[in-house]
């Protein structure tokens, strides 16, 4: 069964990371200056945090000027939920199976 | 689904079947007939047993499940470990499957859970473990917001 790109994982992992990316998906689209305040890390430590982010999807960076604004992509999150779901899926699909061989066997 | 104080997740998967609870045992611990359902296996309803279920490879999946049974309980309860195998049993995932057959009105609920999910399990984290199950529970939360 396929696994989710590593990408995300482990963008994902870090809890600062994580805190930025709830943020953006909470409160929309933010400069990095902004998320480094409520941080507690720097601003480059935060810029190389997003950096993780748009390499896994999670995250979306706009140009305006001298400012670069990040939003939130949740629908990075679908291969990881799609991993867990899968499973589901696979499942389903062999309850079928075994219903039908079930019907086949000998009473 | 989350299991309560653990940051792993279950798959449950519950369905009456008009059928009874000795006739699903068998087609859950007969080799033959868990080929024609499920796998290729080796199994054997012994405690203790290891095996394995074997399907097409494909990408990022071998197409092997390492496999050891934990509980026989004939006709109502069993249980087995369903790991990642080969390269991929350092990184891959390592649940347990467990099916429960309770007599029903019309038949049997089968009910089958498959629990130890974790998330670190799909990749190559090996950091904090922490937090897992509260940002889980907030992900589906975020996904379903998507326009």
């Amino acid at each position: 069964m396929p696994i989710a790109s590593t990408e995300l994982f482990s963008a994902l992992a870090d809890p600062t990371r994580r805190a930025i990316f709830e943020r953006l998906a909470r409160d929309g689209e933010q400069t990095v200056g902004v998320l480094t305040g409520q941080a507690g890390v720097s601003q480059p430590a935060v810029s190389k945090h997003l950096a993780v982010l748009k390499l896994a999807g999670l995250v979306l960076d706009r140009r305006d000027g001298r400012q670069t604004h990040y939003s939130a992509q949740p629908q990075g999150l679908t291969p990881l939920l799609d991993w867990i779901s899968l499973y589901g899926a696979f499942w389903r699909d062999r309850f079928d199976r075994l219903e039908t061989l079930l019907n086949r066997m000998d009473q | 689904m989350t299991d309560a104080g653990t940051a792993t997740h279950s798959i449950v998967i519950e369905r009456v079947m008009p059928h009874p609870p000795e006739r699903i045992w068998r087609a859950l611990t007969q080799g033959p007939l868990i080929e024609a359902w499920l796998m290729k296996n080796d199994f054997q309803p012994v405690v203790g047993h290891r095996f394995n279920l074997r399907s097409t490879p494909m990408p990022h999946w071998n197409g092997v499940v390492d496999c050891e049974v934990l509980v026989v309980e004939p006709n109502a309860r069993l249980s087995y470990r369903w790991n990642a195998s080969g390269e991929e049993a350092a990184t891959g995932i390592k649940t347990i499957v467990t099916w429960t057959l309770t007599p029903a009105n019309s038949g049997t609920l089968v009910r089958m859970e498959q629990s130890g999910f974790r998330p670190e399990h799909a990749g190559n984290y090996q950091g904090a473990k922490y937090g897992w199950q509260k940002y889980f529970a907030g992900l589906e939360q975020v996904a379903a917001g998507v326009p």
